[in-house]
C-alpha cells in the first residue's frame, strides 16, 4: 500500500480517534481512548494488513499510554496507535492477542512491569518478573526508584 | 498434562557474553513428535529500558550496544535514528556511508557465525570451523576501524565517533576480496551438498500465513516469502544510494533460511565495497546541542531482523521512555508454528534456524508428561547428528568424514 492510499484508508477509523499526528512524513500517530484501541488495532492488522511491530507502555503523569506500533513496509511508514488509559487505579485495556498472536509476549510483559490488565488475554502469566517478585510492584512505573 | 509443566526444570545457566536473552523451552512430545512448546524467558532481565531513563542521550548508545554483542552496531543505530528524528538532525554524507559499512560488516560476521552454528548442530563441524575462520578477518577489520571487535560504539547523535581513515580503504577492499572468495567456496560446498538438501529441506517450515501472524522479521520472514527489509523499505544511512537486492525464498524451511543468509552475505560484501569506493569526503559528525521534546521511532535491519527503538523526550537531557524491541522477541515465538509436528531430531535445528542468540538453544530440554527431563541439550544434538548420518547412508554419500577432508 502506497503512502497516499494508507492515509486515505486511515481516515476510515476517524470517528474512533481523538486526533491524528504526523511527526514526519513516515511516522503517523493515531490518538484514541483505551476503549477504542481494540477496534482501531483490528482495523490496522486485519483490514490494512499492516505488520505488527511491538507495544510500548508509558507511565505518563495522569494516565497510562499504550502505544501499538504497526509498520506499512511498502512505504516504510510507522503507524502508531496511542491509547490513553485514564483510570490509574485499575488500568485495563482489551487484549489484541486473540487476533495478533505476536502480541502475546509483549502484553504479558506490560502486565508484569506496568501493571496493565489486558482483558481477554489467553495466557496472562508472568513473563519478565521472577516467581517470587512481590505482587503489586510494577518496576516500570515512575514511583519505583531507579 | 499441561499442569505438570508449569515449573521450569532447569536452573539458570552460566552467563554467556554472546547472548541477548536466556530462554527455556519446554517441549511436550508424543513419541518422537513434538506436540506443544512452551517458552520461558527473562532469566537474565537487565532492565535496560529502565536504566536508559537514568542516562543522558550521549551515554545510551554505549548501553544499548551491550544489549547484544553480535548486533552491537544495530541497536545503537536504531536508537540514534529515533533521537535524530526527534531533533530533526541531518547527518553528514560521510557519516551515512560509515554507518552503512559498519552495519554491513556486522551482518557479514553474524551470518557467517550462524552458518557455522548451523553446521555444528547437524554434525558438520568442518563447516563450523571454516565459517568461523573466515569470520575472523571481518572482526579484525571492525577492530581496526572502531577499536573494538564487538560493541563498537561508533555512532553518536549527529554522526559517527570514528571515521574510516582513507589509508586503510585499500586494505579493507583487499580483505573483502578474500572473504568473498572464501564465502563463495563455503556457499557452494553447502548448497551443492545432497546430504544437506535432504537434511534441511522441508524441516521446520514456517508458512507465510504463520509468518504474518507471528510478525516475524529479517531472514526468518524472507525465508518464508515475505520480502521485507528495513534497509529497502525505509532506507536509512546510505542504503538508498547503493545497488543491492533483497534476497527472499518461498519455502519457509531451514534450507530457505540458510540460502537467504548465505546470499545476503554476498549482498553485504557488495554493499561495503560500493560504499568504500563512493565514500564522500568531509566530516563524520555534527554537534547536536540539545534534544527538543517529542517522540521518535528508529528501526534498523539487524542481522536477525528489524531492531526497533522508540524514544520520548521531554526536552531534558535524558529520555523519559526508551522502548527496545530486538528481532528475536518476535522471531522466537514463531517456534510455536514451526516446531509442532516436527521430529525431535529436527528441533534444535529449527530453533537455530531463526538465529536466536546462541544460549537460547542451550536452555533446551524435553520433558514427558511426568515432568522428568528425558532428553537434555546434548542428547538432542546427538539425535540431530545421527539423523544426518542416517541420511548420508541412505543416499549413499561417501563414507569419509568431512572432518578428514
Amino acid at each position: 500500500m502506497q503512502q497516499e492510499e494508507l492515509k486515505n484508508r486511515l481516515s476510515e477509523v476517524k470517528d474512533k480517534l481523538i486526533g491524528i499526528e504526523e511527526t514526519t512524513e513516515r511516522r503517523i500517530y493515531l490518538l484514541c481512548e483505551a476503549e477504542n484501541a481494540y477496534a482501531v488495532n483490528k482495523f490496522l492488522f486485519k483490514e490494512l494488513s499492516l505488520r505488527f511491530v511491538i507495544v510500548t507502555g508509558i507511565d505518563s503523569d495522569d494516565c497510562f499510554e499504550i502505544l501499538y506500533h504497526f509498520s506499512n513496509d511498502e512505504s516504510g511508514c510507522f503507524v502508531t496507535v496511542k491509547a490513553f488509559i485514564r483510570d490509574r487505579e485499575n488500568p485495563a485495556i482489551e487484549s489484541i492477542t486473540p487476533f495478533v498472536p505476536a502480541a502475546e509476549w509483549i502484553e504479558r510483559e506490560l502486565h508484569d512491569i506496568l501493571g496493565i490488565d489486558f482483558m481477554n488475554h489467553p495466557n496472562l502469566r508472568r513473563l519478565i518478573l521472577a516467581d517470587d517478585w512481590p505482587d503489586g510492584v510494577y518496576p516500570l512505573r515512575k514511583e519505583v526508584k531507579k | 498434562m499441561k499442569k505438570t509443566m508449569q515449573k521450569p526444570i532447569l536452573a539458570v545457566g552460566p552467563f554467556h557474553p554472546l547472548q541477548e536473552e536466556m530462554e527455556f523451552f519446554q517441549l511436550t512430545v508424543d513419541g518422537e513428535i513434538v506436540t506443544d512448546i512452551d517458552v520461558r524467558i527473562s532469566y537474565n532481565h537487565r532492565g535496560i529500558e529502565k536504566l536508559s531513563e537514568t542516562l543522558q542521550y550521549d551515554q545510551i548508545p554505549y548501553l544499548v550496544s551491550r544489549i547484544c554483542g553480535i548486533c552491537s552496531a544495530s541497536h545503537p543505530l536504531a536508537y540514534i535514528q529515533a533521537v535524530e528524528e526527534i531533533a530533526g538532525v541531518e547527518i553528514p554524507e560521510r557519516a551515512r556511508y560509515v554507518r552503512t559499512i559498519i552495519n554491513e560488516l556486522e551482518r557479514i560476521h553474524s551470518h557467517l557465525l550462524w552458518v557455522g552454528l548451523g553446521g555444528h548442530f547437524i554434525g558438520y563441524d568442518t563447516v563450523f570451523m571454516w565459517a568461523w575462520k573466515y569470520r575472523e578477518p571481518v572482526l579484525d577489520l571492525l577492530e581496526e576501524i572502531t577499536g573494538n571487535r564487538n560493541n563498537y560504539g561508533n555512532v553518536r547523535v549527529g554522526g559517527c565517533r570514528e571515521d574510516i581513515p582513507d589509508e586503510i580503504i585499500p586494505k579493507i577492499l583487499k580483505e573483502l576480496d578474500v572473504i568473498e572468495q572464501k564465502t563463495e567456496m563455503l556457499t557452494k560446498a553447502i548448497l551443492d551438498d545432497p546430504v544437506l538438501h535432504a537434511r534441511l529441506k522441508g524441516v521446520g517450515v514456517l508458512s507465510k500465513k504463520d509468518a504474518v501472524a507471528y510478525a516475524v522479521t529479517g531472514p526468518t520472514a524472507r525465508g518464508s516469502g515475505i520480502k521485507i527489509d528495513v534497509r529497502h523499505d525505509d532506507p536509512y544511512a546510505a542504503y538508498g544510494d547503493l545497488d543491492w537486492n533483497v534476497i527472499s525464498q518461498t519455502e519457509g524451511d531451514v534450507f530457505a533460511k540458510a540460502v537467504v543468509r548465505l546470499l545476503e552475505t554476498f549482498e553485504s560484501i557488495k554493499m561495503v565495497k560500493e560504499s568504500l569506493n563512493k565514500l564522500p569526503k568531509g566530516p563524520v559528525a555534527i554537534e547536536v546541542k540539545e534534544i527538543p521534546p517529542g517522540e521518535g521511532c528508529g528501526h534498523v535491519e539487524a542481522p536477525r531482523g528489524e531492531t526497533f527503538h522508540y524514544v520520548r523526550s521531554d526536552g531534558g537531557n535524558r529520555p523519559i521512555r526508551h522502548k527496545v524491541r530486538a528481532p528475536s522477541y518476535v522471531n522466537v515465538p514463531s517456534f510455536k508454528a514451526s516446531c509442532i509436528g516436527q521430529h525431535l531430531a529436527d528441533v534444535t535445528l529449527t530453533l537455530a534456524a531463526v538465529d536466536p542468540c546462541y544460549s537460547c538453544t542451550e536452555r533446551l530440554a524435553v520433558i514427558d508428561g511426568h515432568n522428568n527431563v528425558i532428553h537434555d541439550y546434548e542428547a538432542l544434538l546427538r539425535m540431530s547428528r545421527e539423523k544426518t548420518a542416517r541420511i548420508r547412508k541412505e543416499i549413499g554419500a561417501p563414507e569419509f568424514k568431512l572432518e578428514d577432508a
